[in-house]
């Protein structure tokens, strides 16, 4: 028989979330198909910006540094919506009983998802600016302006992953999560990600230059190509940090009610 | 409390406008196994969710291992653990993984972890498969891997949600051996079943649940003496059943049961012997008066 363990004290709140971090890396790496996307898509939008649509854009060959901020944001917008599927997954199946009738701080599960899509997405964020690099974009940005651009990036990917993990809570199942997650995945379309605001009909300018979107973009691209002004680094941190808190928010409230209930 | 491992009374809940759990009543000695018979959409896991607390009551009080449900969640969690109807474990990581990460949230240090790990997976007949993805294992393994992971550390208290259901007998006896060993070693564990023969192999303590009350509660003796030992099955040429009848299953008893019928149902039925089924254990408990029932199940 086996010998019977004398009952330990549970696991810290930081072993709890290491633990939880460590499997959704783990989660993410054995979703081949999805790490495979994760590193077409930036690739393949990439190359369809520049070369298919940037010469009708901007036919001065310039598009490229244009474009770059949008596609970073398009490709953590996309890797971040499987945030919702992952962790509606994990609200459905059986497994996040067995979590909640054990004394540690469960919400951790969510947490170890948004990491581990952080991590993806930065990932996803490197291969752009590869790929960017080697179509020829020049950054202009110097080291700090870099950080800063990486910041804002690293704030993003944070607030639309705990929109995400949100949807998923709230949404029934997995594929309604994804379904929900899509809409998002349009906002960047609808911003000055690609074209210039002043290109719009009037009616869409409002949208584009009200929505969040647009001001992480001109604060990013304007740090990258040495045009950046405070007003929109701040605007871009503002909006970011007011969606992270009201996610995190959401997704605790929409945890606990989710108690028990499948 | 004291002695009782569980101990629920008056217990109600309502999911919208639908009671689940409508007065349940019962108490849990400590070191022996109780079974929950009930037929699908009785209410057993609502019971095991509020027993775990997972789900709160709307009405009752539900004290597990002497410690209140509602106010003392916690200390309910450190007595605990809960096998669900659904097997709990991560298809995409490994058994050992699966068992690791347990581990680690239960407060092993790594080192520990990996020992206890590969202890359990000894114990539980999975060494050879504990490298590989849990999608790519059976149902018998799988809900081995997911008592494993119950037992990676000792609690006085094991909840198992239709532990056997879908298992092969040969995996259903296994895991009856090692049920009935937990409990030699002083665990109380607390089951639900469709099936009247696990209850009858495991339990010291069987309560009958439909629409979330419990009809009846006895020894597996208690309740047997009621459905009886054996059943006696009328087919007609139709192979339609058109009657059952309870016996105690001796000779004397069944032949006196055929004896009489042979007088009184037409030539060519037919007669089979089975064991009684849960469908049985109902027919028998409803069709004993209502009075009688309160008496039993209080
Ligand atoms: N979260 C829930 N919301 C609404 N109804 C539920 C919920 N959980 C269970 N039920 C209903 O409660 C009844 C009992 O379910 P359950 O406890 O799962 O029964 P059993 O485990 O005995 O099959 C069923 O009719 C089921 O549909
Ligand atoms: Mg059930």
């Amino acid at each position: 028989m086996m010998t019977p363990l004398t009952s330990t004290k549970p696991a810290s709140v930081w072993v709890t979330n290491a633990v939880f971090i460590g499997r959704g890396i783990r989660l993410s790496l054995r979703n081949v198909e999805a790490l495979i996307m994760a590193i077409m898509l930036p690739v393949m939008l990439m190359l369809l910006f520049t070369y298919v649509f940037g010469g009708a854009i901007d036919p001065s060959g310039n598009y490229v540094n244009y474009v770059v901020p949008g596609i970073i944001l398009l490709c953590a917008g996309f890797g971040s919506s499987s945030t919702a599927v992952v962790v509606a997954e994990d609200m459905t199946n059986g497994i996040i009983d067995r979590f909640r009738t054990m004394p540690i701080r469960c919400l951790s599960v969510v947490t170890g998802h948004v990491v581990a899509s952080l991590a993806r997405n930065l990932f996803a964020t490197g291969v752009v600016i590869a790929v960017a690099l080697l179509v020829g974009f020049r950054p202009s940005a110097n080291l700090l302006a870099w950080l800063g651009a990486l910041g804002i990036i690293v704030l993003f990917i944070f607030a639309f992953t705990w929109l995400f993990a949100a949807i998923g809570l709230v949404t029934g199942s997995p594929s309604s999560a994804s379904g929900y997650g899509f809409i998002l995945l349009f906002l960047p379309y609808l911003s000055s990600a690609f074209v210039p605001i002043e290109t719009m009909p009037s009616w869409l300018r409002g949208v584009a230059n009200n929505q969040p979107i647009t001001p992480v973009i001109e604060a990013i691209r304007g740090l990258l190509n040495g045009t950046s002004t405070p007003t929109n680094v701040w605007l871009a941190i503002g909006w970011c940090l007011a969606i992270l808190l009201a996610s995190i928010l959401w997704s605790v409230i929409a945890f606990r009610r989710k108690a028990g209930r499948r | 409390m004291g002695q009782y491992a569980i101990e629920v009374k008056g217990l109600r809940k309502k999911f919208g406008n639908q009671i689940v759990l409508n007065g349940i009543d019962l108490k849990v000695p400590q070191g022996t196994i109780y079974a929950l018979l009930g037929p699908n959409g009785a209410g057993k896991t609502t019971l095991i969710h509020i027993l775990s607390t997972l789900v709160a009551p709307d009405e009752g009080s539900v004290h597990v291992s002497g410690y209140d449900i509602r106010t003392e969640k916690n200390l309910v969690k450190h007595a605990i653990s809960l096998t669900g109807q659904f097997a709990a474990v991560d298809e995409m990581l490994t058994g050992e993984e699966n068992l690791r990460m347990i581990c680690r949230l239960s407060g092993l240090t790594t080192a520990e972890s990996r020992v206890r790990s590969s202890q359990l997976l000894h114990h539980f007949d999975l060494t050879a498969s504990g490298r590989k993805r849990v999608k790519t294992y059976s149902g018998g393994m799988r809900r081995r891997l997911d008592l494993a992971i119950s037992l990676v550390t000792s609690r006085s208290i094991l909840f198992l949600d239709e532990p056997t259901t879908g298992l092969d007998t040969i995996s259903r006896r296994a895991l009856w051996d090692i049920i009935l060993q937990l409990r030699n070693q002083g665990i109380t564990i607390f089951l639900t079943t469709q099936y009247l023969e696990e209850a009858d192999q495991l339990a010291d303590t069987v309560a009958v649940i439909t629409d979330g009350r419990v009809v009846a509660t006895g020894t597996p003796e208690e309740l047997k003496s009621r459905v009886g030992e054996e059943v006696i099955e009328l087919r007609n040429l139709k192979d339609e059943v058109i009657r059952t009848i309870p016996t105690s299953g001796t000779v004397h008893d069944m032949g006196q049961t055929l004896h009489e019928l042979s007088h009184t149902v037409p030539k060519d039925t037919r007669v089979s012997i089975r064991k009684p089924s849960m469908d049985d254990v109902f027919l028998a408990l409803t069709t004993t008066t209502i009075k009688e029932l309160e008496g039993i199940s209080s």
